[in-house]
């Protein structure tokens, strides 16, 4: 298939791939910020502390995270058909994708919003802030560079996770890479879906990181951005593998 | 030493008036199978425009008891009352915060070891945050944060992040912060330890000029004696758990066995040999200019031996320890001492573990003080 002939094929996989990773990640953002800010604020000793709504939610969202992907989407077929009207297409990937990334994101929201100085919460108490001002003017615009790190990480890993949504017939790359580059032995358009793919993986982590490390960069003179859920491990200065 | 006489002219801003006050203060942690008590009793007492320290060691329990004034941790049982009002009943028995607390919080100011600005906020919305909880409008948050700024000294850095900043203009920052809500008490932990000595000078200044500009009351804890010598007019020595020492600096000082005066005027020196008498002289005021020493000296023509001294300025007056030798045992010096305290200072036989304890002579006297630092202990326990 010559490259004339591939881009009718290309550019709708490609925005239908944009249009599913968008939605879900609009969606997971939606629902996984708060349940991971109420997964911190309930936990012991936090300012809700709650062992029976920390344990149920912990519990959900351990049970979404460890579920593959491949059967979540399959058992949510009923739901889906229910919530869009049908369970084929970009749209209705999205419902599965959603929640899908809602936990995982929701994990990475815990992490990100763990990380504040408890101090800034005591300081913002002993002015007479209540929770929800601690939240809304201490956890999230000081945990906002992780954030940012953490919905970059959830995008990306929803980018593979549409491929995958290709199987049921949702569109997108990987259902192009699939269907031409694999059933009909198409090389070149399995290559170029894979360079989009790439390029696409790319733009979203260069975006994601530039913006946390604007962010990042308000309060730090010339430190380095924390990019922790990016880089697990920095690597240390002097240490030799 | 560094801290002392900072303050030029202290005009005393105290008033009679109780703004903090703890009654039966207790708080235990409950640690899986271990329980500690952190505060044990606590009764403490600051008078309005007063600055009071509490010092103590390490796990005394200074940092619970400051927070349990604002209830940023909740007593188990005791009350707490600033401004005249009860906050441990206004609090009731939930856990959080109730609207009650939260607006008596507003007027309580906190200053904090580690600052504990944001650090996605600049300078001025830094401040401007305890007015955004208060809800006042944008423009008087502005005006007011600075204004505030101004105060502290930091105009210029109104949009500065705190990441730019030194410790010392953090710390003014967290001052200008505290003040927002025109409180009438700052409360403050520590909040010189993480700086170096220059620094803490000009912070330990611009909080006895808010003091003494606004008549603000503050409540400060340190590890310092050279912080309390600097700005406090009265002092609590906490030790685990418990106040085994409170007053002014002056009353202290006339307290026979204070630890507290012991370590904000450490008078050193042995006896130089047996058969000698050792008194510690403590003065304030008037005498300290005095030459009360060479006038004794000549007066029943006898040779003192200083064996160590400290004289300073406390809240803008003079105050002073010194640790004496006179020659001959204690009875030949009953008309000397007499002198002494005639003079308004306050004299204490030193009770030293002198070797002459064979000597019967010796014996009574020498006993006495004993007897009181046995009683200062037993206070202590
Ligand atoms: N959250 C807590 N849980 C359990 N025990 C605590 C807690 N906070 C304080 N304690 C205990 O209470 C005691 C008093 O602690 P506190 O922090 O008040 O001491 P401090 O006088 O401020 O000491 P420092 O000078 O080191 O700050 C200590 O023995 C400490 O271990
Ligand atoms: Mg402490």
């Amino acid at each position: 298939m010559t490259w004339n002939e591939l881009q009718p094929l290309l550019w709708p996989a490609c925005w239908d791939t944009v249009y599913m990773v968008l939605w879900s990640s609009v969606i997971a953002v939606l629902v996984g910020l708060p349940v991971g800010v109420l997964l911190v604020l309930t936990d012991r000793g936090g300012l809700l502390g709650n062992a029976a709504v920390n344990k149920v939610l912990g519990a959900v969202v351990n049970v979404g995270r460890s579920l593959p992907f491949i059967i979540l989407m399959v058992a949510l077929i009923p739901f889906t058909q229910f919530v869009i009207g049908t369970s084929i297409g970009s749209e209705a990937a999205v419902v599965p994708l959603a929640i899908g990334a809602i936990p995982f994101f929701a994990r990475l929201v815990e992490t990100a919003v763990r990380e504040v100085d408890h101090g800034l919460v005591e300081a913002v108490q002993a002015m007479g802030g209540g929770t929800w001002t601690v939240v809304r003017k201490v956890l999230l615009p000081e945990s906002l560079p992780s954030l940012v790190s953490g919905l970059t990480t959830t995008a990306v890993a929803l980018v593979g996770y549409s491929a995958m949504a290709g199987a049921i017939g949702a569109g997108g790359l990987g259902d192009l890479a699939i269907r031409y580059g694999y059933q009909r032995f198409e090389t070149n358009v399995m290559l170029y879906t894979l360079v989009v793919l790439v390029a696409l993986v790319t733009a979203i982590q260069l975006l994601g990181d530039l913006t946390a490390r604007g962010l990042a960069h308000r309060g730090r003179s010339q430190a380095t951005p924390r990019l922790r859920l990016l880089r697990p491990k920095a690597p240390t200065a002097g240490t030799a593998s | 030493m560094p801290y002392a006489s900072v303050i030029p002219v202290a005009y005393s801003t105290v008033t009679e008036t109780p703004v903090i006050t703890t009654t039966g203060l207790r708080k235990v942690y409950h640690s899986r199978d271990r329980e500690s008590v952190a505060l044990d009793g606590v009764d403490l007492h600051v008078r309005e425009g007063e600055v009071f320290g509490v010092v103590g060691r390490s796990g005394a329990g200074k940092s619970t008891l400051i927070r349990c004034v604002n209830l940023l941790e909740r007593p188990t049982s005791g009350t707490v009352e600033v401004a005249g009002t009860d906050l441990t009943a206004l609090a009731g028995r939930s856990r959080r915060a109730n609207p009650a607390l939260r607006a008596a919080r507003s007027r309580i100011g906190m200053v904090f070891q580690h600052f504990n600005l944001l650090a996605s906020r600049t300078v001025q919305d830094n401040v401007e945050l305890p007015l955004e909880i208060l809800g006042v409008s944008g423009r008087e948050r502005s005006r007011k944060a600075r204004e505030l700024l101004d105060l502290v000294g930091l105009a210029d850095k109104a949009k500065a992040y705190p990441a730019q900043l030194s410790g010392g203009q953090k710390q003014r920052v967290g001052i200008a912060r505290a003040l927002a809500g025109d409180p009438k008490v700052l409360l403050s932990d520590e909040a010189t330890s993480a700086l170096d000595p220059e620094t803490t000078r000009s912070i330990l200044r611009l909080l006895r000029d808010l003091n003494e500009q606004l008549g603000l009351t503050v409540l400060l804890i340190t590890h310092e004696m050279d912080v309390v010598k600097a700005v406090c007019d009265s002092a609590a020595l906490m030790r685990a758990g418990r106040i085994v020492e409170s007053g002014t600096v002056a009353e202290l000082l006339g307290t026979p066995g204070s630890e507290l005066a012991d370590e904000l005027f450490p008078v050193g020196g042995e006896p130089s040999r047996p058969g000698r008498t050792v008194v510690d002289l403590t003065f304030h005021g008037e005498v300290a200019t005095q030459p009360v020493i060479s006038q004794l000296a000549r007066t029943y023509n006898i040779d003192i031996s200083i064996l160590g001294a400290a004289i300073e300025t406390v809240g803008g007056r003079q105050i002073g320890r010194m640790r004496v030798e006179l020659p001959g045992a204690f009875e030949e010096n009953v008309v000397p001492i007499g002198f002494l305290r005639e003079k308004g200072l306050r004299v204490d036989v030193a009770d030293l573990a002198t070797p002459d304890a064979g000597t019967p002579d010796t014996e009574p006297p020498a006993a006495e003080p004993d007897v009181d630092a046995a009683l200062v202990e037993e206070a202590a326990k």
